[in-house]
């Protein structure tokens, strides 16, 4: 039986209220709901991290979560990183300098799990960037690009650049 | 004159919308009133189906029409699949129904097609649609497949052989016979999916007023797919129009045309409105193309300074249910075998065994990862025998560069004879230890034994046929807002052709790269195309790229002359303008697209052709023949069967390089897939051929932690096959990685004289092998 509820989320700084069925995932809820569809769907079981946002700052699989679990919180995707409409966030310019995106499906995974990352730890490790983003596959860079950026945006945030 | 473009390491133009959520792929397209699609797909690997009952789906909630094969139109019931790549060793080109309604030969294939409001409700009905199957048992693997006793993969087919070819070329016979040593091994191979992030996905939408189904669909090859549903459901080729959007990674499965590209538009033009339908993973692992097993039982004879005298042997290729692809991957297996080597004789029958199990068609590397693991395997078991060392048996063997081009006797899978253009596999193979310092490596190995480590180093080698033809064209166009526009008919999954196509194109006319748009994977933007494949774009589209530049760039100045009064020969083009060297004088491309656009009633100047446009569809004469050598050192630990990868160093010879930066990331993209190969994808059925690993948990793909930094360097050996001097350069790392890895591991296992013989090797094969040297030990 259908069943459903009114919420509100926050994304991105933007209020969005909607009637929801309940069973809707969040990362439908973000991308065909809200049209936000830089958050990406590529496994739908938890695996692959391309869903990947910050929930009240902290990140979480948006395929594993109910829309209606994320009623009054905050959300950041990944149209939500950059300061404004023509620049890149430090670590967002990291990854093009470094090649850390080929086909760019699991990007936006890859740069919201790092933002958490690099803001617990600043001056990481090559080793410990690996860890960080052991949950989420990327299957064109090799991941090679990816650490070199990450390790490269925790110069820059570092720097202040 | 600015920087020059062609050769630089330049960043990509593709990044900034990527990074920040702005790409757009199939399944970000909301179209008004657009409906969403589920398929009802077989359970079993095997079945008769008795009867088919949508009633109760039909009552659920928001569906608005479920189509089974007697639904469709009459003419496209029985339609199977066009049949792509015919070749006479085939003798059973099953190919796939639209959808089936009799015999379901695969786990995954679909049966129905449920359209309803949203993709929730059409799941939920699709689990409502009853489907009555008598279960036939499967043929599983692709060895006892051949066997006389095996279950038929297809019911009223004679036995499960679909195709059996021999090539080669020598005298091999004779060659064993005067051999010094001969060793004789059979070896398994196995390779999974190309697994992309981004799972299939079509939208389609029928515009009543013009009459024309557009489809966009997460493809390596529009133009494909175009030709396909034309083909298939008989529509005017006017009447079609296929985009590839951003698609998130290919890999060579969205190489190919799969039935859902007919389906979708067929049911979206039925209903009036857009239909989408994005496949979930599960689908992906059930319905996506596959490469999976070969067994190669080889045998190879060499002369007493380990020279090679011959190779011969047979190889089991398991093909799946259907062969939308014939034979391509098992026949470029077989022609990849003689690699960088002075073979002087070459035997090798191949038998394509048909499994009930998706389809196998070519995943980056196509066939060759399994053909280069077995020929190295053979010369690490000869070196081993002879007691040389594993480089120096290679160094012996390599085909020198005054031996170029080198005529193989063999026909490539292009139907031309296969004759290596241009290469250094000497230096290659040399960069390549240098890099991985090959001759330190027995000091470090004392060293961790000493310690209780076991490290352990492989080398392989490969050569590869890139660039493959027909043709992929390029339309170059300055716009008379000055915008220089690139048309191409490959759609682009991650490899960067915007930035690599403008590279070429940006220094005929003096600007960067920034100045330049490149619209690909659209067949309503150029004529023609063929598709990204085969590491074929940069030679043919890269090519056409550079013919059109250099036309537009002729034209341009032409008409400048023409503008300016002065000489052509005078002429050059800076910064986007044609100038007058040595004056001031010089008109914009601007101004000359807006002149060549034509003025009413006045003739064109110059007596050019209107439009400052190119089109060329470059079309090499055959294959160019890119190579490599990877060596990598590894870490075992014998109790766990743990291996940590501590270098991997690749020479790479793709000729000459349009962007560094690009091709650095394509090897270490394509060495993570072959990681992959060697150690963690493996794609499990059980006895009766049903897909046990149909979840990311089950099936592993390489994660960060286990995938290694890799030390790329590049030998450019340019081709003569194409103006640019550019060999493909996508698939080159996944290529010699698993025969690489693998060598290393038994390297670093020799204290136990462990001898593998399969990839993918898990962690429990590498203990219980141990183990078992232990015991005999």
């Amino acid at each position: 039986m259908s069943d459903r509820r009114t919420i509100c989320v926050n994304i991105n700084g933007k209020a969005y209220e909607r009637e929801v069925e309940t069973r809707l995932h969040l990362a439908d809820f973000i991308r065909h709901e809200c049209l936000l569809t830089g958050t990406h769907v590529g496994c739908e079981h938890g695996v692959c991290g391309a869903c990947t946002i910050l929930l009240d700052g902290k990140t979480a699989r948006s395929c594993l979560m109910l829309a209606v679990q994320a009623d009054g919180k905050e959300i950041l995707t990944v149209e939500g990183i950059a300061p404004n409409e023509t620049e890149l966030h430090p670590l967002q310019q990291a990854f093009q300098d470094n090649h850390g995106l080929q086909c760019g499906f699991c990007t936006p995974g890859m740069l919201t799990t790092l933002l958490e990352f690099l803001d617990e730890n600043p001056d990481p490790t090559e080793r410990e960037v690996r860890e960080a983003i052991s949950g989420n596959l990327c299957r064109c860079t090799g991941y090679q690009g990816i650490v070199a950026a990450a390790l490269d945006a925790a110069k820059r945030l570092q720097a202040g650049t | 004159m600015g920087a020059k473009m062609f050769g630089a390491r330049v960043s990509r133009l593709e990044d900034p919308k990527l990074l920040t959520g702005r790409g757009g792929y199939t399944d970000d397209m909301h179209l008004p009133e657009m409906l969403e699609a589920a398929f009802v797909r077989s359970p079993h690997s095997h079945a008769r189906i008795k009867d088919i009952n949508i009633s109760d789906a039909l009552k659920h909630k928001g569906v608005c029409k479920i189509y089974t094969a007697s639904d469709l139109p009459d003419y496209l019931r029985n339609t199977t699949v066009p049949f792509q790549v015919p070749n006479p060793a085939i003798s059973q080109p099953f190919q796939q129904r639209l959808l089936e309604d009799r015999e379901v030969c695969f786990a995954g294939e679909p049966i129905a097609l449920v359209v309803a409001d949203t993709r929730y409700n059409a799941e939920d009905a699709a689990t409502l649609v009853q489907v009555d199957y008598d279960i036939l048992p499967g043929a599983a693997d692709c060895k006892s497949a051949l066997e006389d006793s095996a279950p038929l993969c297809h019911v009223d087919s004679p036995n499960n052989e679909g195709a059996k070819y021999k090539v080669g070329y020598g005298d091999v016979a004779s060659a064993f016979a005067n051999a010094h040593l001969t060793h004789s091994e059979e070896f398994w191979i196995h390779r999974g999916g190309g697994f992309a992030i981004e799972n299939r996905g079509v939208v389609a939408q029928y515009d009543e007023l013009d009459d024309v189904v557009t489809i966009w669909s997460a493809t390596q090859s529009p133009f494909l797919v175009k030709q396909n549903v034309v083909d298939m459901l008989g529509w005017e080729s006017d009447r079609v129009r296929v985009i590839a959007p951003d698609v998130g990674g290919g890999f060579g499965p969205k190489t190919i045309y799969y039935v859902e590209e007919a389906l979708i538009p067929l049911v979206a033009k039925d209903l009036g409105k857009p239909v989408k339908w994005i496949e979930d993973r599960r689908e992906n692992f059930l319905a996506t193309n596959m490469e999976r097993d070969q067994y190669w039982d080889m045998e190879i004879a060499v002369d007493a300074d380990g020279k090679l005298l011959g190779v011969r042997g047979q190889m089991i290729h398991d093909t799946g249910a259907y062969m939308p692809w014939g034979i391509i991957s098992p026949y470029i297996s077989a022609t990849t075998l003689p690699g960088p080597y002075v073979l002087p004789s070459y035997e090798l029958e191949t038998f394509v065994a048909l499994t009930n199990k998706v389809a196998v068609t070519p995943v980056r590397g196509a066939g060759r990862p399994q053909a280069v693991f077995a020929m190295e395997r053979l010369m690490d078991r000869a070196a081993d025998k002879l007691g040389l060392d594993r480089a120096e048996i290679r160094r012996r063997n390599l085909i020198q560069t005054e031996q170029m081009p080198y005529a193989l006797g063999l026909i490539f899978r292009d139907g031309k004879p296969m004759t290596y253009d241009s290469g250094d596999y000497p230096k290659c193979q040399e960069e390549a230890l240098r890099l991985g310092d090959y001759e330190g490596f027995r000091h470090r190995q004392e060293q961790a034994r000493a310690e209780g480590r076991h490290i352990g180093i492989g080398i392989a080698n490969y050569v590869e046929g890139t660039g493959l033809g027909p043709f992929e064209g390029a339309t170059v166009r300055i716009q008379p807002s000055g915008q220089i526009c690139i048309y191409t008919g490959g759609g682009d999954s991650g490899q960067g052709h915007w930035t690599t196509l403008a590279q070429v194109c940006a220094d005929k006319f003096g600007v960067g790269v920034e100045k330049i748009d490149v619209q690909k994977g659209d067949t309503g933007k150029i004529a023609s195309g063929v598709g990204t494949f085969a590491s074929r774009i940069a030679v043919n589209a890269g090519s056409s790229v550079h013919l059109a530049s250099n036309e537009v760039r002729q034209k341009a100045i032409k008409v400048a002359a023409h503008m300016l009064e002065a000489a052509e020969e005078d002429m050059d083009i800076e910064n986007g303008s044609v100038v007058v060297r040595g004056s001031d004088l010089s008109v914009s491309l601007s101004d000359v697209a807006r002149a060549v656009q034509g003025m009413p009633g006045f003739s064109l100047p110059g007596g050019v052709e209107p439009g400052l446009e190119a089109t060329h569809y470059f079309s090499p004469s055959q294959s160019s023949y890119c190579n490599g050598t990877a060596v990598v050192e590894v870490e075992v630990d014998p109790d766990t069967g743990h291996v940590d990868i501590l270098n991997y160093s690749m020479a790479h010879d793709s000729g000459t390089l349009i962007n560094p930066f690009v091709v650095d990331g394509q090897v270490q993209g394509a060495v993570a897939q072959g990681v992959g190969n060697a150690l963690l994808e493996w794609m499990v059925y059980d006895d009766n051929s049903n897909p046990v690993s149909t979840t990311f948990a089950e099936y592993l793909l390489p994660s960060a932690p286990e995938t290694p930094n890799v030390d790329v360097t590049h030998v450019e050996s340019p081709t003569p096959i194409n103006p640019l001097g550019v060999k493909g350069a996508g698939e080159g790392g996944t290529i010699p990685a698993a025969a690489a890895i693998i060598s290393a591991i038994e390297d670093a296992l020799s204290p136990w004289n462990v001898r593998i013989a399969a990839a993918p090797l898990t962690p429990s094969m590498i203990v219980n092998q141990v183990r078992a040297e232990k015991a005999v030990a």
